[in-house]
């Protein structure tokens, strides 16, 4: 068998070899992965390449935008006057709970006032769309069509029509990223609404229920118990419906209940979502003990979001 | 009509048509077009079957025209892919260097084949590009993904001999039918 020479000719040289480029961007690739785990250095360049990105987004978004407005114009009248019609009952319904708000809030403030307890402030809440769901099968995170340009920041909640979808981890100059309670690095604070005890829930990753960890078997929890938000973090306004206790194990032999919840809100279906601004309500942090820690902290603050 | 019949049987150019030589132009709109396709905002099933278009058309110009798309015009298309799905950064860059530099090493063979055989081919590329991507995560300490994750290279693969007739559409030559 005759040897063909891989390298080719003088004349026919393109640069160097494939296989000395595959090293040379494989390096930077492992060192950008390596960065961008360990330190949040490189947002500036994510912006960058976001802002390169968007008109391809926008593309994206225009099929999905053109049948929808197809579809709404065929909707049929009968239809729109059904959900006229039940718009206008759940309104009454709400309105009569609005009011009945309105009494209590101001019954709050004038006790608070008497207890000399903190305020909570009610902040303004931003409605946005979803975009896109994250393709990556790793991570539970979705994008929605609000970014730095409607002053959202990172580290606010997210809610949609029957609770928490999730928290504000990322801001573009357009849009933004919002990691969902299913996500695997995600805990939210909660208590159980019927029985005030505390704890928190962690997300599990994509197909699987998120969790409360390190509860006690003896834990008053049963099953159909509703997780509310404690607000004891300074990012989730205290008492939004997060999720409700799905299946409870209580085994003799284990330390631990194990106890999956399911999440109340549509976090995976829900299009139109409210992200909360952040108020006051955040607790300042216990004073960090030693001085190195606080400035290397300063970094990696910026994804939390709680000052 | 041979371009014709070619569609219908999914047939690449025969050795008896030389095919004209691509625009740059056009392999960036394509990389363009395959850019939107990646973002397009699915849910559900779709999303399960959605294959990588980027990785597939990065994968068509690796073979075909290796002198305008290669390893660092792979890794480049990455890194922004990498920001459209806000993964780890260098996370698909490096997957689609792989994935060029495979191609590089496999171009002449791979195109011996007939289009379904390239597919099958075409399938281990893709899946190898999946699985570095598994191991990347996996060593930083995410959770190892359902079965579903397999899916997406193989509708990939399914999707090659359509994606290469319809590229090659526009390099056949206008008037072979009558000259044959």
């Amino acid at each position: 068998m005759r040897y063909i020479p891989v390298e080719p000719p003088p004349f026919f040289r393109r640069g160097p070899s494939p296989l000395a480029r595959l090293v040379f961007f494989g390096l930077i690739s492992i060192v950008l992965l390596f960065v961008d785990t360990r330190y949040r250095y490189l947002e500036g360049l994510r912006m960058v390449a976001a802002t390169i990105l968007y008109p391809f987004q926008r593309a994206a978004q225009l099929p999905g935008e053109a049948l929808a407005s197809v579809g709404d114009y065929f909707t049929s009248l009968r239809a729109l006057s059904e959900d006229n019609a039940k718009l206008t009952r759940q309104a009454a319904e709400h309105a009569a709970a609005a009011q009945a708000f309105a009494s209590t809030q101001q019954e709050n403030v004038r006790l608070r006032a008497l207890l000399d307890a903190r305020t909570r402030y009610a902040s303004a809440a931003k409605a946005v769309e979803v975009l896109y769901t994250g393709r990556d099968p790793f991570a539970q995170k979705l994008f929605v069509d609000k970014g730095a340009d409607a002053d959202i920041q990172p580290g606010e909640a997210v809610i949609d029509a029957d609770g928490v979808v999730g928290q504000v981890t990322r801001v573009y100059p357009n849009m933004a990223e919002v990691t969902l309670v299913t996500d695997k690095d995600h805990a939210v604070p909660v208590k159980v609404e019927r029985s005030g005890v505390r704890s928190v829930l962690y997300g599990a990753g994509a197909g699987r229920a998120p969790e409360l960890r390190f509860m006690a078997p003896s834990a008053d929890i049963q099953v159909g118990d509703v997780l509310v938000t404690s607000g004891l973090d300074g990012t989730y306004p205290p008492g939004l419906a997060v999720a409700r206790v799905a299946t409870l194990e209580r085994e003799t032999g284990q330390i631990f209940a194990r106890i999956a919840c399911a999440p109340i809100a549509g976090v995976d279906r829900s299009e139109h979502l409210l992200v909360l601004g952040q108020g006051a309500a955040a607790f300042p942090r216990p004073e960090e003990p030693a001085l190195s820690d606080t400035t290397k902290k300063a970094g990696k603050g910026k994804r939390r979001g709680s000052p | 009509m041979i371009a014709l019949s070619n569609i219908a049987h999914l047939s690449t150019a025969g050795p008896e048509e030389i095919l004209r030589p691509v625009r740059p132009w056009f392999i960036a709109v394509t990389l363009g077009v395959a850019l939107a396709a990646n973002l397009l905002p699915l849910s559900g099933v779709a999303l399960a079957l959605r294959p990588d278009f980027i990785a597939l058309v990065l994968l068509y110009w690796c073979i075909q025209e290796p002198r305008y798309v290669g390893v660092g015009v792979a890794w480049g298309v990455g890194l922004l892919m990498d920001v459209g799905d806000a993964t780890l950064f260098g996370q698909h860059a490096l997957a689609y260097a792989l994935l060029a530099y495979a191609a590089e090493y496999f171009r002449r063979r791979v195109l011996r084949f007939s289009l379904w055989q390239q597919a099958a081919q075409v399938a281990v590329l893709l899946g190898l590009c999946a699985g570095l991507v598994l191991l990347v995560r996996y060593v930083g300490g995410a959770p190892l993904p359902r079965w579903t994750y397999a899916v997406p290279p193989l509708a990939g693969a399914l999707l090659w001999p359509v994606l290469t007739v319809a590229l090659q559409w526009a390099q056949r030559p206008q008037r072979s039918s009558a000259e044959l």
